[in-house]
């Protein structure tokens, strides 16, 4: 590993074992496009199965959710930042825009909870109806993951600040900045095809 | 704690189970006393728990395997028993469906599988000319990931019950309201924690291929089963993660209620038999694309000549990869979707007749004017063509749609997909073992016991499942435990619990030509002794942990073929050793399997505060390997020196001319 | 590969503002117009997938390094199982007799 160092690289990409790791996590986020594929499958199939209970228009609250858009939008912005800041080799950049994407993600995730609180209190649980199960956890997973990615990132950052940047410590910031770009592709299709789709139809 | 009584804790008032309980506990007791009166702790600690070497974890995956196939070919001398005779009373209807579902599973995930992925293991860094996996650690997970889930869903039959509902696990029968006890929790969680190891898997071994490859090995030159290897961890990394979802909305259906897969409000049953044949269909190539990739292996060194047709070889595995995500819909026709969706299956599940086809001919072509040599290794993938071929047509037969309303849920059915699985699959990874086993233990296993074990096995499978065909056109159905003398279906139920029985003689002859091959064989021999084609023969047997001291360079396909040609990178100097870097061994790969078996378990019994307080390990545990900086070892030249002269000197080696 | 890094990240800017201005657009599309159902989701559709597409080439630089090609191959696989299993599942499910 500490062999065949390509110092003409980025800091991140300069071991193969870096690299390796870098196309690996590529492979894991195809991956994972095929997991939300599945979920966003089962809602496709199941959206309009309200079994009596309430709909899209019924529950939705639209403002909310823009925010929530904005929040996650804006973060995604924020850690091409950082990524950038890193490459600038200005690690107090770096550790500052990492730090606002994860109050932005933060962010949003206070506001998906309340949101998932305020459908509870309306009576729209995951039990209620079909189309409800497969809203609950395709919006879930989802949240989860930028929980994780939350948690992963923080865990990062002690061992950035620990050890500064070195191309192990890069390669880490590389790749959560992979997966929080992903988490917003992902946002940006349940905006339109859960929320928007759900207020048209 | 919830809703288990405790005197259903443990399934009792069977002799069967109870046999097997008590069976299960004395080689617990056994092995725990074995490894104590050996003073073996540390040496299994060091060397297999904790390793990170491909090698010995493709040997772990391969163990278990064996000890899975021997688990379900119980299941399925009994399913054999029981439907000997017309009104047999050996097992409970109850029963019955669980051993068909519990045969299934385990033969399929816990034995096929991990077979295959161990023999990847072994043997794809060293065709490829690397000296371990992309990811080691994670390599170590995948395995630890799967053995969990293993051992959880094999507990299932005598802590909590069986699951019943096939393997297929079809809705609503597999939902709360049909299967309300806890036996179908097993299914969904151990599969589920043996799914991500077999993700991770496919991850790693993609990167493996891509990138570590060595010095002029470029795509076209890769053998043919790193080929396959690398198609099928593709088809891994796009079909597990469906697997995934369908098993945890299963999980949020049966533990938290909702509405997935339910009949009321608003559910579709048919969803999750939809999300399953979308995982399970590329599954079957999962398993029998790495098994065609031994076969060529195997043909071409017994043939003594290069595979013929290798380009058209690698399209077609390619092309077979992109057909198998688009048929599933051919597993259930007689839901009754439309005729446009009925047809498009039809024509897309005929279409993957071509490549399959094309392989076969490049098999035969192979062969064609070849120096072959019978070797057992051999046998297996002489046998493997015209039964996999009556595998093939068979379910050429059953992809029309509209002739499937006849076959489907029939023994025809049953027939036919053991015989693409059992040619396809197992042939090959006995052809495999055979073949690679020199290479894994530095002896052989014994040719005239192998013998045996062929024709046994061979003559068996074919009494077995030839019956069968004739039995489902007659319009006996699966799954069913027990039919009227009226039927007239007894002769052939007969023959075929005869051939189940010789099937098992040749199994059992196997497992004596290990323990024979283990006690007896020769040690030695030379480090190739098939007088092979690819680079995993390059090296010592066993292989040395690092693989090769120097890593060699390909410039042709059939590499050490070439390099025994033309008598070039055989020889070592000692000039040319350098340090070698290694990764170092872990016990969190093990820790993680022994906390996620317990979160499992707790989770099967809904006993849900456990569960989460059990789950903070695996954080625990991820945090723990974020943290863990450990950059390995180097291996100095006087050790690797050393290492070398011993095996290159001796008797016999491959270092001359080859004709 | 980029040496020498840029003092303004232009590329990141542009990204988010056109990222921004392709969310807003959907939303008035989706709300504030009568266009029919199957319009707005087509329209709103391609949206998503181009806001996606910057995320991808803007942001990810999935094109870069020695694996670029092999990232490109990777996601449109991912994308092609992804199609599969959402128009498949759909298709399969909501036609003939499977839908009642």
């Amino acid at each position: 590993m500490s062999a065949n160092v390509n110092t003409s690289l980025p800091l991140e990409y300069q071991t193969h074992q870096s690299r390796m790791n870098i196309l690996g996590f590529w492979i894991f986020l195809g991956a994972e496009i095929v997991l939300f594929a599945t979920l966003f499958a089962v809602y496709a199939v199941l959206y309009q199965n309200y079994a009596g209970g309430p709909t899209h228009q019924d529950i939705i609250m639209i403002k909310e959710v823009m925010i929530q858009t904005l929040l996650l939008l804006t973060s995604s912005f924020t850690c091409g930042l950082a990524i950038y800041e890193m490459r600038r080799n200005n690690v107090k950049g770096l550790i500052s825009w990492l730090v606002i994407t994860l109050l932005l993600g933060a962010g949003f995730l206070f506001m998906e909870i309340n949101e998932f609180i305020h459908y509870i209190h309306e009576g729209a649980t995951m039990q209620t109806s079909a189309f409800l199960s497969s809203f609950f956890v395709l919006l879930g997973t989802h949240g989860a993951h930028v929980t994780l990615g939350i948690g992963w990132a923080i865990i990062v950052i002690i061992q950035l600040i620990k050890r500064g940047l070195t191309p192990v410590t890069a390669r880490k910031i590389f790749i959560i900045g992979l997966y929080w770009h992903f988490l917003d592709v992902v946002w940006i299709f349940i905006f339109t095809f859960v929320y928007l789709k759900g207020m048209v139809g | 704690m919830g809703n288990i009584k405790w005197d259903e804790f443990f399934i009792t008032g069977d002799p069967l189970i109870l046999g097997a309980q008590v069976s299960i506990a004395l080689t617990m007791l056994g092995v725990l006393f074995g490894l104590t009166y050996l003073k073996k702790w540390k040496w299994i600690w060091r060397e297999w728990i904790t390793t990170v070497d491909h090698k010995r974890i493709g040997i772990m995956y391969i163990i278990a395997a064996i000890l899975m196939f021997f688990r379900g070919g119980i299941d399925g001398l009994l399913m054999k028993a029981q439907t000997s005779r017309p009104e047999m009373g050996l097992l409970s209807s109850q029963h019955y469906n669980e051993i068909f579902t519990t045969h299934g599973v385990i033969m399929i995930l816990f034995m096929a599988m991990p077979f295959l992925i161990g023999l990847m293991n072994v043997v794809i860094p060293l065709q490829i000319g690397a000296r371990d996996v992309a990811f080691p650690q994670l390599n170590a997970l995948s395995f630890w990931l799967f053995f969990s889930g293993a051992m959880l869903f094999n507990i299932s039959f005598v802590i909590g019950g069986s699951p019943d509902a096939g393997w297929t696990s079809y809705f609503p029968l597999a939902g709360k309201e049909f299967s309300p006890s806890i036996a179908n929790n097993y299914y969904a969680i151990a599969l589920q924690i043996a799914g991500i190891g077999t993700l991770m898997t496919g991850i790693n071994f993609i990167v493996t291929i891509l990138k570590m490859r060595t010095k002029g090995m470029t795509l076209m030159r890769m053998p043919m089963f790193t080929w396959t290897a690398l198609v099928t961890s593709g088809i891994i990394v796009a079909a597990f993660p469906i697997f995934t979802v369908a098993l945890a909305l299963m999980k949020f259906d049966r533990l938290f209620g909702t509405h997935f897969f339910t009949v009321s409000s608003g559910g579709s049953d048919m969803l999750w038999a939809n999300l399953f044949w979308l995982w399970g269909h590329p599954e079957v190539y999962i398993v029998a694309l790495p098994a065609f990739g031994i076969f060529s292996e195997v043909i071409a060194t017994f043939s003594r000549k290069q595979l013929f047709g290798y380009k058209s070889m690698v399209y077609a595995t390619v092309g077979i990869a992109l057909l198998s995500m688009v048929v599933w819909v051919h597993h259930f026709y007689t839901m009754g979707s439309g005729p446009g969706v009925n047809s498009f299956f039809s024509l897309t599940t005929m279409l993957i007749a071509v490549p399959t086809g094309i392989k076969i001919f490049n098999w035969l072509f192979t062969m064609r004017k070849g120096r072959i040599k019978l070797s057992s290794a051999m046998l297996w993938a002489l046998a493997f063509i015209p039964t996999f071929t009556i595998g093939g047509v068979t379910g050429v037969m059953l992809a029309m749609g509209a002739a499937d309303f006849q076959y489907h849920n029939t023994l025809f059915l049953v027939a036919h997909f053991h015989y693409v699985l059992i040619p396809g699959v197992v042939f090959a990874v006995f052809a495999g073992l055979y073949y690679w086993w020199p290479k894994m233990f530095g002896h052989m296993l014994n040719e005239r016991l192998g013998k045996w074990h062929f024709w046994l096995f061979n003559i068996g499978f074919n009494v077995t499942f030839m019956p069968m065909f004739f039995l489902g056109l007659n319009g006996a159905v699966r799954r069913s435990y027990t039919y009227s003398a009226e039927s007239g279906f007894a002769p052939l139920f007969l023959l075929s619990a005869i051939g189940s029985v010789i099937l098992a003689a040749g199994f059992a002859v196997f497992c004596y030509n290990i323990y024979w091959s283990i006690r007896y064989a020769d040690r030695n021999i030379s480090s190739d002794p098939w007088d092979a084609r690819t680079l995993e023969w390059a090296t010592a047997s066993p292989v040395q942990h690092y693989n090769f001291a120097k890593l060699p360079e390909v410039k042709s396909f059939d590499a050490f073929w070439q390099m025994k040609k033309n008598n070039e990178g055989l020889t070592l100097k000692d000039s040319e050793i350098e340090e070698i870097h290694m990764p170092s061994n872990s016990g969190q790969p093990f820790m993680m399997c022994v906390i996620f078996g317990v979160v499992g378990f707790f989770l099967v019994f809904e006993w849900f505060i456990p569960a989460a307080i059990a789950s903070v390990g695996i954080i625990v545990g991820l945090i723990y390997r974020s943290f863990d900086y450990n950059d390995g070892y180097h291996i100095p030249v006087e050790e690797i020196s050393k290492t070398e002269s011993t095996w290159r000197n001796e008797k016999g080696e491959v270092h001359k001319h080859v004709g | 590969m980029e040496k020498e890094v840029k003092r303004f990240p232009v590329s990141h800017v542009i990204g988010f503002l056109a990222s921004l201005a392709l969310t807003f657009i959907a939303a008035v599309i989706a709300l504030k117009t009568s266009l029919s159902f199957k319009a707005i989701m087509w329209i709103i559709g391609s949206l998503a997938v181009i806001q996606a597409g910057l995320q991808l080439f803007m942001f990810m630089h999935m094109t870069e390094g020695e694996d670029g090609k092999t990232n490109i191959i990777n996601i449109a696989y991912g994308v092609f199982v992804a199609v599969v299993v959402v128009v498949g599942s759909v298709w399969v499910l909501t036609s003939g007799h499977a839908a009642h």
